[in-house]
């Protein structure tokens, strides 16, 4: 505990701080210019005032309708990023260890992993039955070719020589895999899922702005992105920098989730 | 078919572990470029003898240790240990197994393993240990070869002189008849080597197993051997075997010996030769 309170007033904390800071005066005395000085500051004197976001953030605190949408964005990006994970991490593997199917898949995966998880979105709301499949389905392509990648990219990367090693000590086939693949793609594994974590919550944005939401709940019910393209409609600016504002956190927290689960997968990895 | 009795005499307690290497030969890309990397090689090695490589680099040496170890096949010839067939005209390709282990030039533990659990490795896998017997002994060895107080790191947490140390008792939990070093100490800084060598004969007198060493550096190779076989240039077969007649246990004193020092010179004169040709044909470092 002491260090980490330590920490907290390290020069690098210290830093940060400074930094968001100055950002957000700039940022304030830049979007109330024409108040104060009387010439808006172009750009920027568009944009509503962090005090003003913040005023109107304070309101939506105690609206349910926001909370929802919060619920459903998380609700769907786990969906898609799980899937990812339970089909990519096998299916990398897989590609990894066997030649023939690493022959008979990997030129459909390199033909589908070039198109961009949107360009998916059309076909995906003619394709599955409920809105709410179609988008958790792109969220899930955002993840999963990278995940399988980097398992793929980081089990064929393992040293020859730990190989030879396990064998010369008798492992099998199957203890092979199990004692030395798996333990040497799990760095790959959490590094993928990271990255591919980043993309869900790009993809899922944009997919709830294209397809309308699901907005089954009305009003705000349709998801962080659905709820930044509402407030554009309607006008409420203040509201479209709380959403924007929102997925950063929500973005934030689950990276950090993830990384210290990988921290706590990958212990040998810690003192680097 | 019987193996050849080694000529070398046996000079441990042990009685397993002689290697007969017998007119092998190694091709690399016989349809194409036919690299020929070993020339019908022939070699005796006693049970629970050092044999130092020595030889200049990238002439098939490790490839020699592949064909024993299992790694590699060979295209003939044949190789045994204590008389048995290990690979030879119907089985080019020798089974990797517990009996030789190969400790490697970058060291192969299993960074996402503890070195406890590294050294219990081979046994706990194999089912010879239940877990906890086999960490009890893999403490013990541990203990007995300077380990104690590592158990609980990681391969990355502790220095590369300990990780080697480390990497020859995971070999030696397996109970293996030979170690097949290949160049394991090349890493490690003049300093560290020093002691890393008193270290593997401290080790090689509790167990004397045999002990197949390649090595570049000249003073290794006589302070720990028995024997040293100098190799030619590519293709690799031996040039000339010294007997290096200190005898055992030694410690870093001999270094200082006028014995040592006309070994040393016998030797670099049969290398320096070797190297040079190696040199001229534009053989690449490595």
């Amino acid at each position: 505990m002491s260090s980490s309170r330590r920490s907290f007033f390290h020069r690098s904390t210290l830093r940060a701080f400074v930094s968001i800071l100055v950002f957000v005066a700039l940022w304030e005395v830049g979007a109330r210019s024409k108040q104060w000085f009387g010439i808006a500051v172009p750009w920027v004197g568009n944009i509503p005032a962090p005090t003003a976001v913040l005023h109107v953030w304070m309101g939506l605190v105690r609206d349910p309708g926001y909370w929802q949408s919060w619920y459903l964005s998380l609700l769907r990006v786990l969906a898609g990023f799980l899937t990812a994970m339970v089909i990519g991490i096998p299916l990398g593997l897989l590609m990894a260890v066997s030649r023939n199917f690493n022959d008979t898949f990997f030129p459909t995966f390199e033909m589908l992993r070039p198109i961009p998880p949107l360009a998916w979105v059309p076909a995906s709301i003619i394709f599955w039955p409920t809105q709410e499949l179609s988008i958790t389905f792109v969220t899930f392509l955002g993840a999963f070719f990278t995940v399988v990648i980097n398992v793929l990219g980081g089990a064929e990367s393992i040293d020859v020589r730990y190989f030879q090693a396990a064998q010369a000590m008798g492992a099998s086939k199957w203890d092979t895999f199990r004692r030395i693949v798996l333990p040497a793609t799990v760095p790959s594994i959490v590094v993928g899922s990271s990255v591919g974590m980043g993309i869900t919550w790009n993809v899922v944005v944009a997919a709830e702005m294209i397809s309308g939401g699901g907005s089954q709940a009305g009003g705000n019910g349709g998801g962080l992105g659905y709820f930044i393209w509402n407030s554009y409609v309607g006008g409420a600016y203040e509201q479209i920098v709380v959403g924007m504002i929102s997925i950063g956190i929500a973005g934030y927290i689950c990276s950090e989730l993830l990384r210290m689960l990988g921290g706590y997968l990958t212990p040998w990895l810690r003192t680097r | 078919m019987l193996a050849p009795t080694p000529t070398a005499s046996a000079r441990g307690a042990r009685t397993q572990g002689a290697i007969c290497i017998k007119d092998v030969v190694k091709v690399y890309d016989p349809d194409r470029a036919a690299i020929m990397a070993v020339d019908h090689c022939t070699l005796d090695i006693a049970a629970g003898e050092i044999c130092m490589i020595v030889g200049p680099s990238g002439c098939g040496k490790t490839t020699l240790l592949n064909a024993i170890a299992g790694f590699h096949s060979i295209t003939s010839g044949e190789i045994y240990l204590d008389g048995e067939l290990l690979c030879g005209p119907d089985k080019p390709m020798a089974n990797p197994g517990p009996d030789r282990i190969v400790v490697f030039q970058n060291g192969a533990l299993f960074p996402w393993k503890t070195n406890l659990e590294n050294v219990a490795f081979g046994v706990v896998m194999q089912g010879k240990m239940r877990k906890k017997e086999a960490y009890e002994k893999a403490r013990a060895m541990m203990a007995d070869a300077g380990l104690s107080g590592t158990e609980h790191n990681y391969p990355g947490e502790v220095s590369s002189g300990l990780r080697r140390r480390v990497e020859i008792v995971r070999a030696l939990m397996n109970d293996p008849k030979v170690l097949l070093f290949d160049e394991p100490y090349r890493a490690l800084d003049s300093l560290t080597k020093s002691v890393m060598h008193e270290a593997l004969l401290e080790i090689y007198y509790k167990n004397n197993v045999t002990i197949f060493f390649i090595t570049h550096d000249l003073e290794e190779a006589i302070f720990l051997g028995h024997r040293l076989v100098i190799m030619t240039s590519r293709p690799c077969r031996p040039k000339q075997i010294l007997d290096v007649d200190i005898p055992h246990p030694r410690d870093y004193s001999v270094l200082t010996t006028p014995r040592f020092r006309e070994l040393m010179d016998q030797t670099i004169e049969a290398v320096h030769e070797e190297a040079r040709k190696s040199f001229e044909a534009g053989e690449r470092e490595g």
